[in-house]
């Protein structure tokens, strides 16, 4: 009822393979955009930039990248962690070692390096699969922790192990206001949003999923499996690499190897695996069910107890947080295998429907 | 040479105690095909409970007798984990079954949230210690072919003896019980395992109840050696490598491959660290199980992978 997508006939190739055939929908997104771009800055406060908007839209770039590899490419990884701290620092290298390298430059070639990084830590994906392939993702973990941590080059020798970034400034525009924070990493976004949405239906992402289905069944119809997996892998890492770095630059200011433990790893996967695999849309809802969520406990839960008049404890929260946090994800796996992306894809079907189900 | 025996010794030690951990991981793999993230979390529990009823048994008893303390723990602890293996098969796996091996590997580390939160909600977050009367003190031995003989901690030893017998145990479990055969018939196929009349989810009890011992037991000598804490979780971590290498699906994979990182561990950190800057333990162990996988990709005991199309 809400829309039908009836008697928009398509008179040109062209027209036919748009990003979004339908009208509707693509106003839809164009005005969800320009909401992002100009609405969101009027009516939300500092407290919403710093701890809810700003990580939202880095965490949502980090979980596309995964989603392409685990949920078009189907190689599980727990290294996303890594590949984010490998971003971060890289373009923290390139920032304090490389005189008059533009910001966005830097972010881009940390992404770049990432990349690289990524296709020889995806090598072993050429020879085990499955949960093998996820556990030797985290040898790239503990391997950057590590050399984050020892190796002091890396952090240009500071000696409490922590390096900072600020001043930031891209085309002559001074990014320090949480307003102008939000803005930058939207732009980032969005374009690479877009991006991935195009690699995903093109040539390149069909090899990914053909991959992802049957990989044996793919390399028979001339696929090639190294190919495939290897460039998945560098795409993924890429996106990864360019959302650390613009966590570690624009959101902490000043990080130290922590920031990107394999805590984060299994945050990001929970993220694809809760918005929905295989879903660029997904990787959104993801995203922000896990970045509001531990907040939204934070907030509701000593007011809940008070409520009943029980004063819950700090560490009493933290423990309740955990608790409500793992089952909610049982509870997802279990109500919705699929994700919150197929719970929205449910939605508009029924809802073209609506009220005349019959 | 005395001074790398020891560590060779060490490592061994540290192996076996990686195995037990490995050996949950395992135990669940093979019946339920699920990858069991929440066990270092299941060792974290397992070593709570103990500590904290024993504490409380020693003091109902008054201090008499710590064995007698230690023992109704023991037991108590036990029954705690068969209720924690009961719920979760009731709970999650019941309505998980046949999921991609991804959701499953998902909500085994929803369950370990679940698990940390309410182990300390109940037993308390602290750092509490388990007391089960290890001795601490280090022997000197075989003095007479090296010189100034090897150093080895008994309490090391015992863990290393006790994790032996588990494993024999389990052994025979597996070997000679009905219960042991009807598990390792629903490993082998659960379609044909479920026609001949074995209830999958009686089993997957027992299996994941068995897998909680097996935490109870590696929590106790974790426990007593490192005090009971919530970086006790982290303690799988350290055990992944181990199964990789040895094969998910291999009850002697865990131990050899427990012993391969752990020997690999303690010499690499010995020799190697402090060319690098020290403390590649952990990273070094996933190298080792990576350099592995390369040539046999089913870890060195695993079931052959076949592709079919």
């Amino acid at each position: 009822m809400i829309y039908r997508e009836n008697g928009q006939f398509k008179t040109t190739y062209a027209a036919d393979q748009q990003i979004f055939t339908i009208a509707q929908d693509k106003w839809f997104v164009l005005g969800l955009i320009a909401f992002a771009f100009i609405g969101v800055p009027m009516l939300a406060d500092e407290y919403m930039f710093r701890a809810i908007l700003i990580p939202f839209l880095i965490l949502s770039l980090a979980a596309l990248g995964v989603n392409l590899l685990v949920g078009y490419c189907g190689q599980i990884t727990l290294g996303a962690g890594a590949f984010m701290a490998i971003g971060a620092y890289a373009a923290y290298n390139f920032m304090i070692r490389v005189d008059g390298v533009p910001l966005v430059a830097a972010l881009l070639l940390g992404g770049a390096t990432t990349a690289a990084l990524g296709i020889i830590f995806g090598i072993p994906s050429l020879r085990v699969r499955g949960l093998y392939l996820a556990v030797a993702t985290l040898a790239a973990q503990f391997f950057c922790d590590w050399a984050f941590l020892r190796l002091g080059w890396f952090t240009n020798y500071s000696p409490s192990g922590s390096v900072s970034i600020s001043n930031l400034s891209a085309f002559g525009w001074a990014i320090d206001s949480p307003v102008e924070k939000y803005l930058f990493c939207l732009l980032f976004l969005v374009a690479f949003a877009f991006f991935a949405k195009n690699l995903t239906r093109a040539s390149i992402g069909r090899q990914w999923m053909a991959i992802r289905d049957m990989d044996v069944a793919a390399e028979v119809i001339g696929i090639r499996p190294m190919w495939a997996k290897l460039s998945a892998f560098a795409v993924s890492s890429f996106f990864i690499g360019v959302a650390g770095a613009l966590w570690g630059f624009v959101h902490l200011g000043s990080w130290e190897p922590a920031a990107f433990s394999v805590d984060r790893s299994f945050q990001l996967l929970f993220m694809v695996i809760i918005g929905g695999l295989g879903s660029i849309m997904g990787s959104f809802f993801g995203a922000a069910f896990i970045v509001i969520m531990p907040i939204f406990l934070n907030q509701a839960l000593p007011a809940l107890g008070s409520l009943f008049g029980i004063a819950i404890s700090t560490a009493g929260v933290a423990h309740a947080e955990f608790i409500i946090f793992g089952s909610l994800i049982v509870f997802f796996l279990i109500v919705e295998p699929h994700g919150l992306a197929r719970l929205w894809a449910i939605a508009k079907e029924k809802l073209r429907l609506w009220p005349f189900p019959h | 040479m005395g001074f790398f025996v020891e560590t060779l010794i060490g490592g061994l030690m540290a192996g076996m105690l990686y195995s037990l951990v490995a050996l949950g991981f395992v135990l669940i793999f093979k019946a339920s095909g699920v990858f069991n993230f929440a066990q270092g979390a299941m060792v974290l529990f397992a070593a709570l409970a103990m500590a904290r009823f024993s504490e409380w048994a020693n003091i109902a008893l008054g201090g008499d007798s710590l064995f007698l303390a230690n023992l109704i723990a023991f037991l108590g602890a036990g029954v705690v984990m068969f209720i924690v293996a009961w719920i979760i098969e009731r709970l999650v796996l019941r309505n998980l079954v046949n999921q991609e091996g991804a959701t499953l590997l998902m909500a085994t580390l929803g369950i370990a949230y679940v698990l940390e939160g309410v182990g300390q909600t109940i037993f308390g977050g602290q750092i509490y210690t388990i007391d089960v009367g290890m001795p601490k003190d280090p022997v000197i031995m075989f003095e007479s072919l090296f010189e100034g003989g090897i150093m080895i901690n008994k309490e090391d030893f015992i863990a290393a003896l006790i994790a032996a017998v588990l494993v024999g145990v389990l052994t025979l479990f597996f070997q000679k019980t009905p219960t042991g055969r009807a598990l390792r018939a629903v490993a082998d196929d659960h379609q044909a395992a479920q026609s001949i009349g074995i209830p999958l989810n009686r089993t997957w009890v027992i299996v994941w109840c068995v897998a909680g011992i097996v935490a109870l037991v590696a929590g106790i000598i974790w426990g007593s050696k490192l005090g009971v804490q919530f970086s006790l979780a982290t303690v799988a971590l350290r055990a992944l490598p181990v199964v990789i290498l040895g094969g998910l699906t291999s009850v002697p994979g865990a131990i050899i491959g427990g012993l391969i990182i752990g020997v690999g561990e303690k010499l690499s950190e010995v020799y190697l660290g402090p060319y690098v800057g020290g403390g590649i333990e952990i990273w070094f162990a996933y190298a080792l199980a990576l350099v592995f996988l390369l040539f046999r990709p089913q870890g060195l005991f695993g079931e052959k992978i076949i592709n079919r199309v």
